[in-house]
């Protein structure tokens, strides 16, 4: 494989990992911070134990998600020297700034969050993990709407030979961006409610720590609902900002060919890329395609042969990974009124009902990777949409020396990963102090 | 002032306060297995650092974002034509990061065993990595006019380099041992007080020989003897040297910390100062060298960096400085007894 093909999959690789372990930073800090600030209004000590209980599951988390963002700031540098080079006057400022603005903040409060249970003061140790939770949101803020300027590049001008800012505003205020930004986090909110949700069924089911999982629940259960509501609209805006901006992509998420009015959507469809066709179709909605993308069931939506061969997203990548995030999210959907619905009395839900939310815990995984690898793939073969092609962007750099660094992050990322896993699972099952 | 120059200056300090900050962590972690006893002296190593080195590590990201925003074809081509001592400096990182938050979890000597050896590694290996990487900055490295490196990790490991790289781990171990006196009490401060005065010696002499070395193997001089005021920081960096001693001798533990944080910040910036105006100079031309001139951002770009640096670095330093008074105490056992103690 040549440097390219290597780096691709190396970056790949290292935000997938990146990304099993920051949305659950991403909602359980809020969690956390509201269970912190339950304490600190009723004085009852429940809280602040189910704060300290959570919160050991947040930290074994967030180590992660913080080594593995590392690595990720530098690939831009060691991976893709050619795009580094093309955009840092926007792309990098954006980077600059999350770290100055959002992550330093982040990282020391949670020093102080850790430490501090003795020598703070309630009020102000529960202010550290509020900073922390807005710190870490607001930095998700700031690398999204990085990424978004390579989704919907907006306020550059290209002058000598790469892009420059010419309205940061413009960047800042990207709707793509923004966009982004609040379906990803949401998303994550819900994921991490659903975590909370299912670790307590699994402490239900056997009948313990009645009291503390009960009350944790509760929480989780309301902010699952709000979170997925939220996801659900949020993207469905998602969807007609990127048939308005990326048409490439929508077609590749709908595996959608020709260019028509009243365009339909199939309960199930299998693309055929090599034949510009679908092999399968079956249960077409007429022009609810249209009606999705558009708003209005007679738009025209641009079918994937309007586009040359070489502009084409991977087809059954993206429309797959699209299907699988829907239907987990639809899915959860339904699980977060369910958990609602028994929040006041989780204990005596079904064991089915129990059993149920404690598998629940992956699917807002997967359904997060999968809109990654959406957003990601379907923007393919751009790096920067439709200014900078991914082929162009990569390093000057022997493909050996990008062979065996992606065959070490293989390695430690997949021990670190199991290693993480188990060790949540372990102080999940573990008896709340 | 232009804003480039301006820009350049923030990237050395940015570098320098990295090293100051994390250098005391990496320090620790770097005499950890020569100086500890028993798991309980380690845990008051850990917990020395404790509350201190996440924050302390954004510095680094913070650098390398500010060279990528400010400096952008510096960026590309300092991090794709050193790739292999960067990724081991990441995979060190990586290891270290993580070892401070599973070393505690699970009670068992052998799994201990294994994230103190990590530790020890993504201590020692950024320490030594930067130092290498900086003095081969420092006297210019084999770039192309395309940026592409004429060489490998081995043309890296050249005199000039190692010397840099054994100044940086002396350097951080050095002052990781003051932080630890002053973080401990008892035997354990005693000998961490002993230990900064057996490495002062070593320290001492690493920094004359690697200013011998780039008086007769690099061109760091030139701007000195252009602008003779500059001699004032090779001057605050002697001070630093000889007030760590005497600080350190008089018992006075924090000031001596301090003088050593001098020492490190004022040696970066030696070396900073001495590459101006290049960020990376080539070793094969001088023309292809990266400079503020032909690597810079827009001034756009830079002024908003600039406003957005102004507001809130102060503000950082603020909360940063309150963290450390708030854990400036020393570690005790009722530290190690606390249920989030490392």
């Amino acid at each position: 494989m040549d440097t390219l093909m290597l780096s691709r999959l190396q970056f790949a690789f290292a935000t997938f990992i990146h990304f099993i372990f920051v949305p659950l930073t991403l909602g359980l800090s809020i969690i956390v911070a509201m269970m912190e600030t339950k304490y600190v209004r009723t004085g009852d000590e429940t809280y602040k134990r189910m704060a300290k209980f959570w919160g050991k599951l947040f930290l074994i988390n967030f180590a992660l998600g913080v080594v593995t963002g590392i690595t990720l700031e530098f690939q831009f540098g060691t991976n893709w020297s050619r795009y580094s080079t093309f955009v840092g006057d926007i792309f990098g400022s954006l980077l600059a700034i999350e770290a100055t603005a959002a992550f330093f903040l982040e990282s020391t409060f949670l020093g102080v969050w850790i430490f501090g249970w003795n020598r703070l003061s309630p009020k102000l140790h529960c202010t550290s993990i509020w900073l922390v939770a807005c710190a870490a949101n607001f930095s998700a803020l700031w690398i999204i709407l990085a990424n978004g300027f390579m989704q919907h590049p907006v306020g550059y001008v290209i002058r000598n030979g790469r892009a420059e800012l010419s309205s940061f505003l413009e960047v800042i205020t990207n709707p793509y961006g923004w966009n982004a930004f609040l379906h990803t986090v949401t998303g994550s909110w819900a994921l991490a409610g659903f975590f909370v949700i299912g670790v307590s069924a699994w402490h239900l089911l056997r009948k313990q720590h009645v009291d503390f999982f009960t009350k944790s629940f509760r929480i989780a259960a309301g902010f699952a609902l709000v979170s997925t509501l939220l996801v659900a609209a949020v993207g469905h805006r998602q969807g007609n900002i990127v048939a308005e901006v990326q048409p490439a992509k929508l077609a590749a998420m709908e595996s959608h060919w020709e260019t028509q009015k009243n365009a339909p959507m199939y309960l199930f469809a299998v693309p055929d890329p090599d034949n510009e066709k679908n092999s399968i179709e079956i249960g077409g909605i007429p022009s609810l395609l249209s009606l999705m993308a558009f708003n209005d069931p007679a738009a025209e939506v641009k079918g994937l042969k309007d586009f040359p061969a070489e502009d084409r997203p991977p087809v059954t990548l993206t429309f797959s990974a699209f299907r699988i995030m829907v239907g987990l999210g639809t899915a959860m959907l339904i699980l977060a009124v369910l958990a609602f619905i028994a929040r006041h009395h989780p204990e005596e839900a079904s064991h089915k009902l129990l059993k149920v939310f404690l598998w629940t815990i992956p699917l807002p995984y997967i359904a997060l990777q999968a809109g990654w690898a959406v957003a990601e793939v379907g923007r393919q073969p751009w790096i920067v949409y439709g200014i900078m092609r991914t082929k162009d962007a990569v390093s000057p750099i022997a493909a050996h020396q990008v062979g065996i660094s992606l065959a070490a992050f293989f390695v430690v990322y997949i021990l670190l990963a199991s290693l993480d896993i188990y060790l949540l699972a372990k102080y999940a099952r573990s008896e709340p102090h | 002032m232009d804003l480039g120059t301006i820009w350049f200056i923030l990237w050395g300090v940015l570098w320098a306060v990295y090293f100051i900050l994390d250098g005391f962590d990496l320090g620790i972690g770097s005499i950890m297995p020569f100086f500890a006893k028993s798991n309980e002296e380690k845990r008051i190593m850990y917990n020395a650092m404790g509350p201190f080195w996440d924050g302390n590590e954004v510095w680094l990201i913070t650098a390398g974002g500010v060279t990528f925003a400010a400096f952008p074809k510096t960026y590309a081509v300092m991090f794709s034509a050193l790739y292999t001592p960067l990724m081991l400096l990441l995979f060190a990182l990586i290891l270290r990061g993580v070892s401070f938050e599973f070393r505690s979890k699970i009670d068992s000597p052998g799994w201990r065993k294994l994230w103190d050896t990590c530790n020890f590694l993504g201590s020692f290996l950024p320490a030594l990595l930067l130092g290498v990487a900086f003095a081969n900055i420092f006297k210019g490295i084999p770039i192309d006019q395309d940026g592409i490196l004429h060489g490998n990790l081995l043309t890296l490991l050249n005199p000039y380099g190692l010397a840099g790289g054994l100044l940086f781990v002396a350097l951080f171990a050095h002052h990781g041992a003051l932080w630890l006196a002053f973080k401990s009490e008892g035997d354990i401060h005693d000998r961490a007080v002993a230990l900064a005065g057996k490495l002062w010696p070593v320290v001492a002499g690493l920094v004359v020989l690697f200013l011998v070395m780039s008086l007769m193997m690099t061109q760091l001089f030139a701007n000195y003897l252009v602008n003779p005021l500059l001699f004032i920081i090779l001057l605050v960096a002697v001070a630093g040297l000889v007030l760590t001693m005497t600080y350190r001798k008089a018992g006075r533990i924090l000031a001596s910390w301090g003088a050593s944080a001098v020492l490190i910040g004022s040696a970066a910036l030696f070396g900073v100062v001495g590459i101006f105006p290049a960020l990376l100079p080539s070793s094969l031309n001088p023309a292809y060298s990266l400079t503020i001139q032909n690597s810079s951002s827009t001034p756009m770009t830079l002024a908003i960096m600039l406003g957005v640096a102004l507001v809130f670095v102060p503000i950082v330093i603020a909360y940063q400085i309150w963290t450390m008074r708030t854990f400036s105490h020393p570690v005790t056992k009722a530290d190690l007894d606390y249920e989030e103690a490392y």
